[in-house]
C-alpha cells in the first residue's frame, strides 16, 4: 500500500471551477507496492482530471489486466471503471464509445497488456481514432505475474534474475505515429510537471491521444541493468516541459517566441511547449519519428508531446453517428413498426 | 420402368460447378414454384471455394409444407461432369435425370431404371449467343426454360420474376427470355411434356398454406431485422461463412430505416472489428454502456469470443451472440450445416458458466428470437446467444409473413437513472434485492455521487468492492445460478402438438421425440411418416435453455424418447442429462453429422431401427406404476 488516505479533509482545500476539490477525484487506497510508478500516474490522473474541472461522474475508466490496470480503482471513485480483460480494454473502450459519446474515456493498460497479447486490438484502436486517452504504465516486466519480460524491454536490458533481453524493444509511441495516431506523448511516472498538462491535454483532444508512460516496478524491475528504473530512466530523460491551457484560462506566462510553440486545440485550448527539441515538429509524422530515433541513437529517453494533429477525425465522425448518444434512443427512434414491416414482408413475395 | 408420379410433391436436385452462374438461375426456378403458390424450400449444398468446385441446389416440393430435406432425389439436374457418375446414381429408381448431352452419357453411368432427358445445353447456347459469357450464363437459363415445359412452370411467372430481377435492363431481359424459350422449345419437342412428376398451381396444396400470403427469406435476414426492431445500435462483427450476411442484412435495412430525420446521420454503428475477440469486446462495451449491442459469427469465432462471454457472464452484462452454426474448425466443412456447437455455447468459457441460447427453428423465428433476445439479455444482464444454422441462416425458407406488434416495449430490465438512485434506500450493484437473482444496475454517467461503482469478474462482493474472499465468490456465483432459475420462466416455452391419431398402434410403448432448430421440420415429417406405420410418437420442440421444467416431464411421462439433432456426440441428449433428472438409457440419440441437413427419411429409419431392437428391453413406463 503506498499511499494512506488523509482522514480528515481541510476545509479550504482549493477547489476547481465546478467546486470540486481533489479530493472529489479520488478513488480507493491503492493496494499496489509502496513505490510503485503506477500510483504516480493515479495521483497525476486525479490531478489532472481536477484542474481541468471535469465531473468525475462524466468520465468513464476502462483498462485491461495487470497492476497497472487495477489502477482506475485508485482515482476518480465517483466514475464508473471497468476492468475487462487482459489486452482487450481497447475493444471495450471502443464499443463503450460507441454507446455513448458523451462521455470522457480514460483508458490505463501495462506493457504487457498493450504491446503482447494486446497489440492487435491496440493498432486497431490507434488506426480507428477512438475518442479518449490511452495511458500504458510501461514497467518492461509483467508486474502482476512476478516480473517476466516484457515486449518493450530494452535489448540488453536485464531481469531481476539477471537474464539479458535478447529481443529488440517494441516503442509503443513510434509505433502509434506510425500508424496514424493523432496525439502521441511520453513521460516518467515520476515527472509530476510533464505528466499532469500532457494527461490534460490528452482529454481535450478530439480523437485518440496515447501517452506511453515510463512506470518502474520497485517490487521487480528497479535495480541496475533494468532500464526502465528510477535511476536509469532520470539520468536518461530528455524532457520537453509544457503546458497545456484550456481555453477559459489565461496564458499567464510570456514565453520566449525563439524557444517555445503554441498548438491550439479543437476546443480552443492551448498546448504550449516550452522548449521545442532541435530539428522537432509536433506536427510532422517523419520528423517526430526521426526525433525519437536520434534520441534513442543516444540512449536518451525523449519525452514530452512527441506528435500532434490538431485537426483529427474521431471514430465517432468518421461514422457519420448522430449526435445523440446511441444509447438514450428509445423505440420511437429505433424501431420501425409494423407498417414499414408490411412493407418487407411484400418485397419478399 | 414404373416412374416416379407427383403433384406437387418431389424433390429436385441441381448439380453446378461454382461460380458459373448456375445459383441465380436456380433461384429463378425455386422462387417461381414459390410465386405459384406451391411449398418450396430450396437448399445450397456448397463447397468452401469462389470457383470451380461442384456445388448442389435442392429443391424441395411439397403440397404439406414439409420444409425440411425428405431424403432422396427423383430429378437431377446435371451440369456438372466432375460430379456426374454419383449424380446419376444418386436418383431414386423411377426417378429422372436431366443433363448436357453435348457430351453424350458415357457408357457405365447409363440406366435403364430412370428416364434420361438430354438437352444440348452447351451446343444451343454457342449457336445462338456470340459472346462466351452470356453462353456460359444463359445456359443456367436454357435448363430453367426445360424444366418449365417438363414440370408446368407458369411460364409468365418466370417473366415476372425476369422483369424484377433486371429492371431497367431490357436486353438482359430479353436474352434471358429467349434462352428461357430455347429451353421450353427443345423440350415440348423432345419429350413429353409435362412429367408424372409435375406442379399444379393451387391443386392439392394443404389449405393452411393457401390461406396465408407467404414470404420466402432466409434466417440470416430475419435476424437482421430482428436486430433492427429490436433497438440494436452497436453491431461488431468480424466476416466468417455462414454469419456474415447477418450483419450485411443489418447493414442494409439499418441504412434505410435508421438514418436519424433531422441530421441524415446514423442512429448505429456497425464495426467490422480486427477479430472476434475484439467484435465481442465492442459489443461487451456497449452493453456495459448501455446500448443495445450484437455480433453474429460461427464456430471458430465463438471459441475466439469465450473469454469475453465468461466476463460478461459473471460481471452480468447483456450481450446478443448470433451463432449461425457450421461444422467443425476453419478447415473443417465450414459452408456445411450442424448442430454441433450446443455444449461449447451452453457452458461458454471458464469457471462455472450456464449462458441462456435460444433455439430458432424458422426464419420467422429468427425473427422474433433476435428482438427477444435483447430483451432477454437486459432483463437477465446475460449474454444470450441465438443458435442459427448454416441450414436456417443462409437458405430460403418459406414463411408466414413477419409480424409485429407496435405495442411491444423494449424491455431494459433493472436500471436505476438518477432519480432511481436517490430514491433508493440502499444501492450495491450485487445486490439481490429482489430474491431473483437479478440486481439493479447503473450505467456511466447517471448520477453525480451515486451509482458508480468498479465492474470486475467475480472478485467482489455484493456492494461490488473488491473482494477475494471465498464467502463473497460463493455468494455471488450461487446468486448467478438463481439468476439462471429466474432466466426459466422468461426464456420461450416449448412446443408440443397434439397427437397424431394411430389406428392399430403396433407397441404400447409411449414413444416421444425432442429435437430443436432445424432438425425440426424432418422430425414433425418422420414422426408422420411412422403414425402411417403404426407408431404413435409425441412431439416436444425445444426452443430454450435453461430448460423449461415440462423438458424433465416430457421425458418422465414416456418409456422411450428420441432425441434428434445434428452433431456426433448427441449434445442437446447430454445437455439434458446434465441438467435434468433422468435417466440415460430413456433418452435414444437420432443423429446426422454428415454436414448436409438431416432427412426424414433418415429420421423414420434411424427410429424405426432401434424400436426393431430395443423395444424389447424397455418396460413400458404405465406398466411399471401400474
Ligand atoms: C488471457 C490471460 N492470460 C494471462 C493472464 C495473466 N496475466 C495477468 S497480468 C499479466 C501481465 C501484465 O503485465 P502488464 O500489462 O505489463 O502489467 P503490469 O502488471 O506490469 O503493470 C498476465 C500475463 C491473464 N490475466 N489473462
Ligand atoms: S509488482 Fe511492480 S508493477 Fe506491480 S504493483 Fe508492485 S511495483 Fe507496481
Ligand atoms: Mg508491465
Amino acid at each position: 500500500m503506498s499511499y494512506v488516505k488523509p482522514k480528515f479533509r481541510h476545509p479550504r482545500l482549493p477547489s476547481n471551477r465546478l467546486g470540486f476539490t481533489v479530493a472529489d477525484y479520488d478513488g480507493a487506497i491503492s493496494t499496489l507496492c509502496a513505490g510503485c510508478g503506477h500510483d504516480s500516474i493515479s495521483a497525476a490522473i486525479r490531478t489532472a482530471c481536477f484542474e481541468s474541472s471535469l465531473p468525475p461522474h462524466r468520465i468513464a475508466k476502462v483498462s485491461g489486466i495487470g497492476c497497472s490496470s487495477k489502477m482506475p480503482t485508485y482515482f476518480l471513485g465517483k466514475s464508473h471503471g471497468f476492468n475487462s480483460v487482459h489486452g482487450r480494454m481497447p475493444s471495450v473502450a471502443t464499443g463503450a464509445s460507441l454507446a455513448n459519446r458523451d462521455l470522457t474515456y480514460v483508458g490505463v493498460s501495462g506493457d504487457g497488456d498493450t504491446a503482447s497479447i494486446g497489440m492487435g486490438q491496440f493498432v486497431h484502436l490507434v488506426r480507428r481514432n477512438v475518442n479518449m486517452t490511452y495511458i500504458v504504465a510501461n514497467n518492461g516486466c509483467y508486474g502482476l505475474t512476478k516480473g517476466q519480460d516484457s515486449a518493450t524491454a530494452d535489448l540488453g536490458s536485464v531481469s531481476k534474475y539477471g537474464d539479458v533481453n535478447g529481443f529488440e524493444g517494441i516503442d509503443l509511441a513510434s509505433l502509434a505515429i506510425l500508424q496514424g495516431a493523432s496525439f502521441v506523448a511520453r513521460s516518467f511516472s515520476g515527472d509530476k510537471e510533464q505528466l499532469v498538462p500532457l494527461i490534460r491535454a490528452a482529454m481535450a483532444h478530439n480523437g485518440f491521444a496515447f501517452i506511453d508512460v515510463v512506470s518502474p516496478c520497485v517490487t521487480f524491475n528497479n535495480h541496475n541493468g533494468s532500464t526502465k528504473s528510477y535511476e536509469e530512466t532520470r539520468a536518461h530523460l530528455d524532457a520537453m516541459p509544457l503546458d497545456f491551457v484550456p481555453m477559459r484560462e489565461e496564458i499567464k506566462a510570456q514565453y520566449d517566441e525563439g524557444t517555445s510553440k503554441s498548438v491550439t486545440l479543437h476546443d480552443g485550448s492551448v498546448i504550449h511547449l516550452k522548449k521545442a527539441v532541435s530539428g522537432h515538429e509536433t506536427d510532422d509524422r517523419q520528423a517526430a519519428l526521426n526525433t525519437i530515433q536520434d534520441a534513442n541513437k543516444q540512449n536518451r529517453v525523449l519525452t514530452g508531446l512527441l506528435f500532434l494533429d490538431p485537426n483529427s477525425q474521431n471514430l465517432n465522425t468518421n461514422l457519420e453517428l448522430a449526435t445523440r448518444p446511441l444509447n438514450e434512443l428509445g423505440k420511437d427512434e429505433l424501431c420501425p413498426g409494423s407498417k414499414v414491416l408490411k412493407s418487407i414482408n411484400e418485397g419478399l413475395r | 420402368m414404373k416412374q416416379i408420379k407427383g403433384i406437387n410433391d418431389f424433390v429436385v436436385k441441381f448439380a453446378n460447378v461454382n461460380g458459373t452462374g448456375s445459383a441465380s438461375a436456380n433461384h429463378l426456378f425455386a422462387k417461381a414454384i414459390f410465386r405459384m403458390g406451391i411449398p418450396v424450400s430450396p437448399r445450397n449444398i456448397f463447397p468452401s471455394n469462389i470457383q470451380g468446385l461442384p456445388t448442389w441446389y435442392e429443391v424441395r416440393v411439397s403440397k404439406n409444407g414439409y420444409l425440411g430435406r425428405r431424403g432422396g432425389v427423383d430429378l437431377m439436374v446435371c451440369v456438372n461432369p466432375q460430379s456426374m457418375e454419383k449424380d446419376i446414381a444418386s436418383v431414386e429408381p423411377g426417378g429422372y435425370f436431366l443433363y448436357d448431352s453435348t457430351k453424350p452419357l458415357a457408357n457405365h453411368m447409363k440406366r435403364d431404371d430412370i428416364t434420361i432427358i438430354g438437352i444440348p445445353l452447351t451446343e444451343m447456347c454457342m449457336k445462338e449467343f456470340p459472346v462466351p459469357r452470356l453462353q456460359q450464363l444463359l445456359k443456367n437459363v436454357v435448363y430453367v426454360g426445360a424444366l418449365a415445359a417438363l414440370l408446368d412452370i407458369d411460364f409468365g411467372v418466370l417473366k415476372g420474376l425476369l422483369n424484377d430481377q433486371f429492371k431497367g435492363k431490357e436486353k438482359l431481359i430479353s436474352s434471358n427470355v429467349h434462352a428461357l424459350e430455347m429451353g421450353y422449345q427443345y423440350a415440348t419437342e423432345n419429350y413429353q411434356c409435362p412429367l408424372p412428376i409435375r406442379l399444379e398451381k393451387g391443386g392439392n396444396v394443404a389449405p393452411h398454406i393457401l390461406e396465408t400470403p407467404h414470404i420466402l427469406m432466409n434466417g440470416n435476414t430475419a435476424a437482421a431485422l430482428g436486430a433492427i426492431y429490436g433497438g440494436a445500435t452497436v453491431a461488431a462483427w468480424y466476416p466468417i461463412t455462414p454469419s456474415t450476411s447477418v450483419v450485411d442484412a443489418f447493414a442494409k435495412y439499418a441504412k434505410r430505416l435508421r438514418i436519424d430525420a433531422g441530421s441524415g446521420k446514423k442512429n448505429y454503428a456497425i464495426v467490422q472489428a480486427e477479430d472476434e475477440l475484439a467484435a465481442m469486446g465492442m459489443v461487451v462495451g456497449a452493453g456495459w454502456n448501455g446500448a443495445r449491442a450484437f455480433t453474429a459469427t460461427s464456430g471458430p469465432g465463438v471459441s475466439l469470443m469465450s473469454e469475453f462471454l465468461g466476463l460478461a457472464y459473471f460481471a452480468e452484462i447483456p450481450v446478443v451472440l448470433i451463432n449461425v452454426q457450421r461444422s467443425g474448425p476453419s478447415t473443417g466443412m465450414p459452408t456445411r450445416s450442424q448442430q454441433s456447437d450446443v455444449l461449447a455455447c451452453a457452458y461458454a468459457s471458464h469457471g462455472d458458466t450456464k449462458q441462456v441460447l435460444l433455439f430458432p427453428a424458422t426464419p420467422q423465428e429468427c425473427f422474433e428470437m433476435t428482438v427477444q433476445a435483447f430483451d432477454l439479455s437486459e432483463r437477465l444482464q446475460t449474454p444470450v446467444i441465438m443458435m442459427s444454422d448454416l441450414d436456417l441462416g443462409m437458405n430460403d425458407w418459406m414463411s408466414p409473413p413477419l409480424e409485429w406488434d407496435d405495442t411491444y416495449e423494449m424491455d431494459r430490465g433493472k436500471v436505476l437513472d438518477a432519480e432511481g438512485l436517490d430514491n433508493a434506500e440502499k444501492w450495491g450493484r450485487y445486490l439481490d434485492v429482489d430474491g431473483d437473482g437479478i440486481c439493479y444496475r447503473t450505467l456511466p454517467g447517471t448520477h453525480p455521487d451515486k451509482g458508480a461503482f468498479f465492474t470486475r469478474g467475480s472478485s467482489k462482493n455484493e456492494m461490488a468492492v473488491y473482494s477475494e474472499s471465498g464467502d463473497d465468490y460463493v455468494q455471488n456465483v450461487d446468486r448467478l445460478l438463481r439468476k439462471f432459475e429466474t432466466a426459466k420462466s422468461y426464456v420461450p416455452e416449448p412446443k408440443t402438438h397434439p397427437p397424431i391419431e394411430v389406428k392399430k398402434p403396433k407397441t404400447k410403448l409411449r414413444l416421444g421425440a425432442l429435437f430443436f432448430g432445424t432438425s425440426a421440420s424432418p422430425s414433425y415429417e418422420a414422426v408422420e411418416i411412422l403414425a402411417d406405420e403404426g407408431y404413435p410418437i409425441d412431439t416436444m420442440r425445444i426452443r430454450a435453455f435453461p430448460f423449461h421444467e415440462n423438458i424433465d416431464q416430457f421425458i418422465h411421462e414416456h418409456d422411450m424418447v428420441f432425441v434428434i439433432e445434428q452433431n456426433r456426440d448427441g449434445q442437446m441428449r447430454q445437455l439434458i442429462m446434465n441438467e435434468c433428472q433422468i435417466a440415460p438409457t430413456k433418452m435414444t440419440s437420432v443423429l446426422n453429422y454428415s454436414g448436409t441437413p438431416i432427412t426424414a427419411r433418415d429420421i423414420a429409419n434411424q427410429i424405426r431401427q432401434s424400436l426393431d431392437t430395443k423395444s424389447a428391453k424397455v418396460v413400458p413406463l404405465h406398466k411399471e406404476t401400474a
